[in-house]
């Protein structure tokens, strides 16, 4: 059962303030409409996870871990691993979230990285497999969010590939049929790396990666996930209010833009092994 | 099974139920086909089977969750254990969740529930038969329902999917084209104000082919808007007899 939330009663008036900071390209904390907060990325903070990172975008704060398990592929995907994202959101990271099980925002959340690493096509699957419809690898995802401070999508998702490309996997060995835990290690290699951008929308403007005062005041808002090939691959409008159907062009290219900057950054500070786009050789990108 | 995944446009370029990439399925729709509710209605989208219900405005419950200034918009999408292939576990699951949410968020952005302060307006969905776009016909269903409950609108909600099967745009995709396609986006629009309340996409689009595809879905949309306008005024317009 979906329920409608209570508005802060001061969003209105922060609306009329946030609007017109934005007729003059201005806003609240001094970023202008199109900029990010600052991101940043620490990786393996978490020894017991097989993976783990830390990603800060202004003061927005996330978790992942990673746990790589042993599991049975799905019935019609036989030689795939298989990979599942949980989000919570933690009561101690905003007055808003309450303890128990994911509400409905928390599952958005993991569906919308769940979609955009799926579709974007950031793992390939077939090399998780083990023995065929028999043993896979299950990479279970787990995103907390810390510190809440507007938009969890961004650094969710990037939390997510951080977390992922530092995740040493168990090598096995298949040895009559059986599988056998060797003391290797080996990386996960990216076929993509897919990215979101959140965009808020208040009257005909709009602002990239709202901050928390910002976010409560937003008419609508939209996440959009586009890869490094300038593909759009998930979309989640994610709040009630309408958007002005002859925007959406502009907003694409503004999270083209936006996504191909995160990427730049996080390609600067992880060490993500991104599988070339002719295929077969390796690429490492440091 | 993946591994022998049908073809999905045929070389006459028709799709896999014989339709062009631009057309809709059969579609019905019908109000007031439950007793109990205050409103209701029944769509079908070809196979896609779907009732919606509503109740309120009604006093919220528990009252602790009754907003001052508006009403509150109840929503759950859900589905029946046999509407699918494989049996459906009961209860909700997350992706009823997900969509419950943004089905809310949609009718929200369209119904005035600042008329009904401390009420609660309920909306049921259920899916009794799912072949693809199970979303987008709740949606419209709802919207539906809404008018027949007589609750007031900024307009009515039309909604439909677009997505792409073997490298072709298409729209209103059934269960074989979403399961094995491409890329598959679920739109609702407002169509009097040309406004997007609903927007999902999973799937792959290069910037050219979402826009071609927002236009596809536009078009699915106004025929869909046509058909609630046309099942609204039957219903309204049938001759009722003067009680005396």
């Amino acid at each position: 059962m979906s329920l409608s939330s209570k508005k802060d009663l001061t969003a209105k008036i922060m609306r009329d303030k946030i609007y017109s900071l934005l007729l003059q390209d201005k806003r609240i904390d001094g970023r202008d409409p199109k900029s990010l907060r600052p991101v940043t990325i620490q990786t393996n903070l978490i020894t017991k996870a097989d993976g783990s990172a830390l990603v800060a975008m202004g003061g927005t704060k996330i978790l992942t871990g990673i746990k790589v398990e042993i599991g049975s592929p799905f019935p019609d995907r036989p030689d795939e691993g298989i990979f599942t994202v949980n989000a919570e959101l933690l009561p101690l990271a905003s007055t808003s979230f309450e303890p128990g099980p994911p509400d409905e925002r928390g599952v958005e959340l993991a569906r919308v990285v769940d979609r955009s690493l799926r579709e974007g096509g950031a793992l390939d699957l077939k090399k998780l497999c083990l023995i065929e419809g028999e043993k896979v690898y299950a990479i279970f995802i787990d995103i907390y969010v810390l510190d809440y401070d507007g938009n969890y999508f961004d650094p969710a998702l990037i939390s997510a590939l951080a977390a992922l490309a530092t995740t040493k996997i168990p090598r096995y060995e298949v040895v009559d049929g059986e599988i056998r835990k060797t003391d290797e290690f080996s990386t996960l290699e990216f076929a993509a790396l897919p990215f979101t951008t959140m965009i808020g929308i208040i009257g005909e403007k709009f602002l990239v990666d709202p901050q928390i005062d910002e976010e409560k005041a937003l008419d609508v808002s939209l996440i959009i996930g586009t890869d490094e090939k300038g593909n759009v691959i998930s979309i989640q409008k994610n709040s009630p209010g309408p958007i002005p159907v002859n925007l959406l062009d502009t907003l694409l290219d503004v999270a083209i833009e936006k996504t191909d900057e995160i990427r730049k950054k996080f390609l600067q500070e992880v060490p993500a092994k991104l599988a070339s786009e002719r295929g077969g050789g390796v690429e490492s990108r440091i | 099974m993946h591994s022998i995944r049908p073809r999905l446009i045929n070389e006459n370029g028709l799709r896999v139920d014989g339709r062009r990439p631009d057309e809709l399925r059969p579609i019905k729709m019908e109000v007031g086909v439950l007793e109990k509710s205050d409103g209701s209605a029944y769509v079908e989208f070809g196979g896609t089977k779907v009732f919606a219900a509503v109740f309120g405005p009604r006093e919220a419950h528990p009252k602790h969750l009754a907003l001052p200034d508006r009403a509150i918009l109840n929503c759950r999408y859900h589905m029946t254990s046999f509407s699918v292939e494989e049996r459906k576990p009961l209860g909700m699951t997350r992706r009823e969740i997900e969509l419950s949410k943004v089905i809310r968020e949609a009718l929200e952005t369209v119904a005035f529930l600042e008329e009904f302060p401390r009420a609660s307006i309920d909306v049921y969905i259920e899916v009794i038969q799912a072949d693809g776009g199970t979303r987008t016909a709740g949606l419209t269903a709802a919207s539906l329902a809404l008018a027949d409950a007589s609750i007031p609108m900024a307009d009515l909600i039309a909604a439909v999917a677009v997505g792409k099967v073997d490298g072709q745009l298409v729209l209103d995709l059934c269960d074989l084209e979403d399961k094995y396609g491409e890329a598959d986006m679920p739109v609702a629009m407002a169509p009097r104000f040309n406004s997007v309340v609903l927007l999902q996409l999973n799937g792959k689009f290069s910037p050219s082919e979402f826009k071609k595809g927002l236009t596809l879905a536009q078009k699915g949309i106004a025929e869909i808007y046509r058909l609630q306008q046309e099942t609204l005024k039957k219903k309204f317009s049938a001759s009722r007899p003067m009680e005396v």
